[in-house]
């Protein structure tokens, strides 16, 4: 049972998402659901657990192996990836049922949960295998059933951003197909592992480059990398507040993690960095973007737009780490992939809850809450406090580490503007503080009450979450040391 | 009861902390809700006092907490300076506490639970800030007071009090965020270690521009300390509640900013890199400049916090210039100031409050004449400016008298003359509210030179004033706090000895 | 040089016409048509990388000794389903935009959502 881990973790859920099915009360779909991903929580500290100890596991499927069967190779950035999106999942379950209650068609419950779990499926399979072209079909499973789950919103935009996201993922899966069939062109193998001892001998040739810019310019797509990033704000802000919770959290992490997958282990670092010139670009759009997703996220006053916004931003954040390309950059973007997840999450939790209680989640809306529903509120404040960076959150972990890899190299001016668009982030979070807690709730809202149990105990989950693994940073920065290390080929 | 120093430090700054959540659930009894925060005022002290005593019997006390990341502790450390602050503020925070139940409830303000729980947090933030062991733990209390003071700032909920804690938070957190936790990671990177050391940390070959440019972003990083052009906070903050102003200007907000101001001089720098240093000079006349224009600025105002806040910015440069010289008398000087001013400013606000409360008046121009009515809070007033301005016999006298020294010893002749004339300044703008306080009518004498009969309509105001005689003093709470405050100015003219031996040690603490 | 690469000339041609149309085109349906002419313009550069000159189909025989490399078939037939469905869903997609909108072109629904947004601001202000 143990050596079929790395499988299970993608086929528990996959085979889960049809029996759904079966269930006819959405209430049992719900705790079917929570209990699968909870499930795959479990098997993803397993596997962290014996990664941890024991080095890299791989998995042949169906005994095929390794460079002819599909390998499913689970090292230490995977396994820490698996575990944030496992977490993140059954966490976010947790407040389902009640959030889609308000939101989403009674007849849709049980599809919901069919394409919520489809969607986990696709995400834990892009971390898990270690085959180029099931990355592609992983990729579009996760796609596919986000399109539908975000379509199923209840404002008619929600369509529209749907379909602007489907065709912008498509194009960009398209291109990751691309790359992956120009790389199979050269090398004859798919297998990740394989690749990445094959490319260097052909490293030179134009059909390389080409298949590395498809796939790069794939990836960005999925991960909104200014000025990729036209279709999130609308997808994130219209799509029911479960499903942006837990996208915030996972869905632009898996494409990070491919990124780094893909630059470090399959093109290896000194193509990826020195032949093309990604350094100066990603730093550049990163920064760009930080600056850009900030100030527009000043102007929103849909509070989930805000916060969409916010994402690129932090986005940026994680891409400037990469960028750095040092071990230290790169586990100040893993930690922040961690610490993003967690803040997010929370901050979008609690979003969910205020639309459960009142509708909507524009400014207005949020006048005076800070009395009807303080403990939603402080979490957003304490979550809030964490994406600034104040020291005891998660975020000062990441952005500790951040600056101090750019200092490492000397690029004290991109520390500088980095600490610079913390106060931009000071600026868009204070505009919900202020009305929250120093206007008088509007007359329509005056009998609202305080959130559920149900959305209280997952947000205040991942807020406490937010203070501990600020404070105990053991777990989260030796995991994300010990794979930026591996991936650098270091031995920690 | 029998405990051990290090647990007593511990709790002197977890009890303000918890004090809250108690100050919370008590929230609806008013009574009981103030009696909880005097109580934990009254432990706090009792804490503090007792790690003085373990202090000058030469005990070493510290405390680690935990490891945030390898090498980076939170860990508290007890120094003379550091004492020296934690014992100011825990017995304002008494003091002021005292005031503020007057204070609040005479004026019927809103919200008072909040006001007292986050009152107890930033004394919580002070304390530990001042026992900090290392910049990082330093920088955590740093910001937690931030946070913590900013809704005592809006407390009014109005949209001035928003705009004016826009001002603040803004000021205050992106000088904290960019300038100095920029210093802090680059001092981690040059010196391997954020632990304050007496001589500091650098390697004596450090790059000099370096650690000359960390001190410039140490300086702008602590916005707390308003030197300009980082000052716009501080008169912006007065929109606040009066014990917020009393306890901002004088307890924890600014001084916690002087004080990292010091430490960093003292612990990081070490005053013979700091002597070396091609910033130095560039920041002592920022400072001085500072000094000079907030006086003249405070000279122009009307309005007596206003006119407060700005004092208060030019007598923290005094406080900053003290540090920069990098001499033992510079040092001494600062921490005595921190302290001297201490007591006189937030007599000064206790009375600007009281005059609120009582006369409902907020503008100097209206003030003439009221000595008649407040007598007490008016002579406060008095003894509480000359110890601003360094007269005898205040406590203010010996502080100055260390920062003359300590610019004779450096030759910095032009900072002395700023000095000296900014005290001239301080004559000017302070001396006058309770000299015509007093004496109204020879103020209208000189103004109706012209007008032979001076009984005739241009008199009339004076004569409405002098019909308001009866004393009409502040609420009892609030002027045993005035009264309080004015007897430490005079006492610590006559008994500085102990804060003097404290700051001092600061210099010469064993190893 | 150009003859010898003749099919991705044609793959790059496809590509290029499909993505034009996904661009220019405001007309939902027409965008997916395009979005189906990119995405075979792949299927056919991956069926066409794997044709061995003078190789058969591979089966396993003993008069076979060459045979085109089937792997990339395989492949593309997973990646055929994908597209399908991807189509069926934008498609489906459509069909409910439609029904909100009352269009399918993308002038008018985002003039409709501009509308809302100003009826919005209006509301406010009145």
């Amino acid at each position: 049972m143990i050596s079929h881990l790395p499988v299970l973790q993608v086929i528990v859920p996959l085979m889960a998402a049809p029996i759904c099915l079966i269930f006819k009360r959405a209430q049992l779909v719900w705790l079917f659901s929570l209990l699968v991903s909870g499930l795959t929580f479990l098997i993803s500290i397993l596997l962290l657990q014996q990664v941890m100890t024991s080095g890299v596991l791989s998995y042949e499927l169906g005994g095929w192996q390794a460079p002819w069967g599909i390998e499913y190779r689970i090292d230490k950035l995977n396994a820490f990836l698996l575990l944030i999106i496992s977490a993140i999942s059954t966490i976010v379950l947790f407040a389902a049922q009640t959030s889609i209650e308000k939101e989403i068609d009674k007849n849709k419950h049980t599809l919901f949960y069919v394409l919520y779990l489809l969607s986990l499926t696709g995400m834990l399979g892009i971390v898990a295998t270690g085959d180029a072209f099931n990355v592609f079909v992983f990729l579009e499973i996760s796609s596919l059933s986000s399109y539908a789950l975000i379509a199923m919103g209840k404002n008619k935009r929600a369509l529209w951003a749907s379909y602007q996201y489907l065709i912008m993922g498509t194009i960009g899966a398209t291109f990751i197909l691309i790359g992956v069939g120009l790389m199979y062109q050269m090398t004859g193998t798919l297998n990740m592992q394989d690749l990445s001892q094959r490319l260097p001998e052909v490293a030179q040739t134009r059909t390389v480059f080409t298949a590395f810019a498809f796939v790069i310019v794939g990836v960005c797509l999925k991960l909104a990398l200014f000025p990729l990033h036209h279709w999130l704000p609308n997808a994130y802000a219209y799509a029911p507040s479960i499903v942006t919770a837990f996208f915030a959290a996972t869905a632009t992490k898996v494409a990070i993690y491919l990124l780094i997958r893909l630059t470090f282990s399959v093109f290896g670092l000194s193509f990826s960095f020195t032949t093309i010139p990604l350094q100066s670009l990603f730093m550049a759009l990163g920064l760009i973007g930080i600056f850009i997703a900030s100030i527009s996220a000043i102007y929103q006053n849909n509070i989930k737009h805000l916060f969409a916004y916010s994402s690129i931003a932090q986005i940026g954040y994680m891409i400037v780490g990469f960028s750095i390309s040092t071990v230290t950059g790169l586990t100040a973007t893993l930690l922040h992939v961690f610490n993003h997840a967690l803040m997010k999450c929370a901050i979008f939790l609690a979003l969910a809850a205020v639309m459960y209680r009142l509708d909507d989640v524009q400014l207005n809306n949020f006048h005076g809450l800070g009395r009807q529903m303080p403990l939603t509120m402080a979490a957003i404040v304490v979550a809030g406090l964490s994406l600034i960076g104040m020291p005891l959150t998660v975020g000062f972990v990441s952005k500790w580490y951040l600056l101090s890899a750019l200092l490492e190299q000397g690029w004290w001016p991109v520390a500088v503007l980095i600490l610079l668009a913390a106060i931009l982030t000071v600026v868009y979070l204070w505009r919900i503080i202020e009305v929250a807690y120093f206007k008088q709730p509007l007359v329509d809202n005056a009998a609202v009450k305080e959130a559920p149990i149900l959305f209280l105990v997952p947000i205040w989950t991942l807020t406490i979450a937010n203070i501990y693994f600020g404070i105990d940073t053991r777990l989260s920065v030796q995991v994300a040391q010990a794979a930026a290390q591996s991936l650098f080929g270091l031995t920690p | 009861m029998n405990l051990s120093l290090e647990l007593m430090l511990q709790l002197s700054i977890i009890v303000p902390l918890s004090a809250t959540l108690v100050i919370v659930a008590t929230g609806d009894k008013p009574n009981l809700r103030e009696g909880v925060t005097i109580t934990s005022c009254l432990i706090l002290i009792y804490l503090v006092v007792n790690l003085y005593q373990g202090l000058s019997l030469g005990a070493t006390i510290s405390v680690f907490w935990w490891e945030l990341l390898p090498g980076l502790t939170v860990s508290f450390a007890i120094e003379p300076l550091g004492m020296l602050f934690a014992l100011i503020a825990s017995f304002l925070w008494l003091v002021t506490s005292c005031y503020a139940i007057g204070y609040m409830r005479c004026h019927q303000e809103k919200n008072q639970t909040r006001f007292y729980s986050y009152f107890a947090i930033a004394i919580g933030a002070v304390i530990g800030l001042a026992f900090s062991a290392n910049l990082f733990t330093l920088f955590i209390f740093y910001e937690l007071l931030t946070l913590s003071t900013y809704p005592l700032v809006t407390h009014a909920g109005t949209e001035n009090a928003k705009q004016a804690g826009r001002t603040y938070l803004g000021i205050l957190l992106s000088t904290s965020i960019v300038f100095f936790l920029l210093a802090i990671v680059s001092t981690w990177f040059v010196a391997g270690t954020l632990d304050f050391k007496l001589g500091g940390i650098f390697y004596a070959d450090v790059d000099k521009v370096m650690a000359g440019t960390l001190l410039v972003l140490f300086i702008f990083g602590i916005g707390k300390a308003a030197i300009m052009p980082f000052h716009r906070w501080l008169p912006a903050a007065m929109v606040a509640p009066t014990p917020v102003s009393a306890l901002l200007h004088a307890v924890a907000v600014v001084k916690a900013g002087v004080f990292i101001i010091v430490k960093i001089c003292v612990f990081i720098f070490g005053l013979d890199l700091l002597s070396v240093l091609p910033t130095t000079q560039f920041l002592l006349y920022l400072a001085a400049a500072s000094v000079l224009l907030a006086s003249l600025v405070a000279m122009r105002q009307d309005n007596l916090k206003a006119r407060l806040a700005y004092s208060t910015v030019s007598q923290l440069g005094y406080i900053t210039i003290g540090a920069l010289l990098a001499t033992s008398s510079g040092i001494i000087g600062s921490s005595m100031h921190i302290a001297m001013h201490a007591f006189g400013k937030i007599t000064l606000f206790f009375c600007a409050g009281a005059i609120l409360v009582s006369l409902g008046k907020a503008k100097i121009s209206e003030m003439r004449g009221i000595g008649r009515q407040m007598p007490l809070t008016m002579l406060a007033f008095f003894i509480a400016s000359l110890s601003i301005i360094g007269v005898p016999p205040t406590g203010g006298t010996w502080s100055k008298w260390f920062l003359m020294m300590a610019t004779l010893e450096t030759e910095q002749w032009l900072l002395m003359v700023v000095l000296m004339f900014s005290s001239l300044v301080n004559v000017a703008y302070l001396l006058p509210i309770p000299f015509y306080a007093f004496f109204p009518v020879l103020l209208s004498n000189r103004e109706s030179n012209k007008a032979p009969n001076q009984y005739s309509s241009k008199a009339a105001p004076v004569g409405n004033i002098l019909t308001g005689r009866q004393i009409k003093e502040a609420p009892l709470p609030s002027l045993i706090a005035i009264v309080i405050t004015t007897l430490g100015c005079l006492t610590l003219f006559i008994y500085p000895q102990p804060l003097f031996d404290l700051a001092s040690a600061v210099l010469s603490i064993r190893e | 040089m150009l003859i010898g690469l003749f099919n991705n000339w044609i793959v790059v041609i496809l590509m290029m016409i499909g993505l034009y149309i996904v661009i220019a085109h405001g007309n939902l349906i027409k965008k997916i048509v395009g979005l189906t002419l990119f995405q075979t313009s792949v299927f056919i550069f991956y069926i066409s990388m794997a044709k061995v000159v003078g190789g058969t189909a591979p089966i396993l025989a003993d008069d076979i000794i060459q045979y085109s490399n089937p792997l990339p078939h395989a492949l593309i037939l997973t990646a055929i389903v994908v597209g399908i469905a991807t189509i069926a869903l934008a498609l489906s997609l459509v069909i409910r935009i439609k029904a909100a909108y009352g269009s399918i072109e993308e002038e008018e629904i985002q003039r409709q959502d501009n509308q809302i947004q100003a009826d919005k601001k209006e509301r406010k202000q009145a």
